[in-house]
């Protein structure tokens, strides 16, 4: 019988991996945004 | 009243709440109290969803351990019809009543939405090879969810294709509407054709065909999965936002000498 746990260990992976990609650049960019806003807004 | 607030087209008696909706200052204030706590549970629910389907629910008698890839693949397939629906639904706004708000929402879900059905994808090609033996077949469900990722993906490209911002946003719109035809083939495709892709497994009308325990862990990896998304556009929203209030500073600050 296939040993299933590669292709579950893949699709978790890619799961994970894309989480926290997303969530990390989407909350580095909103700070960034946050932070060049308050500069602006200190000229 | 707000500068950020465009009335351009809309009928002051029958648009008060989109009034009131389209206001990307008070968008703003209102955002950013809620985001850590939708953040924070978003984090916990797909945790504790992923964790469970991938650890602790029971295998499936008939597809064994390989059914685990439902509790990311599901999730990440109705995240990404639900958040198409959303662009669409912008897109209408867009064009219908000139919402500010709607253009940069429907901006921001885009590469969102697309990354959900690309996880889509791939972790249904996962499932495929050990249960069909090919990660791919020219399936009637695998094809649509197939173009939905293609029209995200236009609909990225095309926003940002002109140096005109407004003629990105129009175009973008037309597409994302006309698109919307592919929700309801991906919906019913398993019923309308011949499909090697299983049935609906829950549906509103028919219920659930799953046992509580494999069911709860899918539950909540979709709540996780659709308030990681609405955390996601909803922070790019409102980076966008302040992106262009910067922007506007400057130039002023510029002018200003």
């Amino acid at each position: 019988m296939m040993n299933n746990w590669p292709f579950i260990n893949g699709a978790y992976g890619v799961t994970v991996i894309f989480l926290i990609a997303a969530a990390g650049l989407t909350l580095a960019r909103y700070r960034r945004a946050m932070a060049r806003l308050k500069q602006a807004e200190e000229l | 009243m707000n500068e950020n607030v465009q009335t351009i087209g809309l009928p002051a008696k029958t648009g008060g709440w989109l009034h009131y909706l389209a206001n990307p200052g008070r968008f703003l204030r209102t955002i950013r109290p809620i985001l850590p706590w939708a953040g924070s549970a978003s984090f916990i629910l797909t945790v504790v969803g992923i964790v469970w389907g991938y650890q602790f629910a029971p295998a499936d008698w008939e597809q064994g351990d390989a059914a685990r890839i439902m509790y990311v693949h599901v999730p990440a397939a109705w995240v990404a019809m639900a958040g198409y629906a959303a662009l669409a639904l912008c897109s209408l706004f867009s064009i219908v009543w000139r919402h500010p708000l709607a253009d940069i929402a429907a901006e921001e879900i885009g590469p969102v939405g697309a990354g959900f059905t690309f996880v889509c994808l791939v972790s249904g090609a996962l499932w495929g090879k050990p249960m069909w033996g090919a990660y791919w077949v020219w399936d009637a469900r695998l094809t649509s969810v197939l173009i939905l990722f293609f029209l995200y993906l236009g609909h990225i490209a095309l926003i940002r294709a002109f140096d005109n911002k407004a003629h990105g946003y129009r175009a973008a719109a037309i597409l994302a509407l006309a698109g919307a035809v592919n929700l309801p083939i991906i919906v019913y495709s398993v019923q309308w054709w011949n499909t090697l892709h299983q049935g609906n497994t829950i549906s509103i009308s028919g219920g659930a065909k799953i046992y509580v325990t494999m069911l709860y862990p899918l539950l909540i990896c979709t709540l996780g999965f659709y308030l990681g998304f609405l955390t996601m556009v909803c922070a790019r929203i409102a980076a966008a936002i302040c992106e262009r209030k910067t922007a506007s500073l400057l130039l002023a600050a510029v002018e200003r000498g």
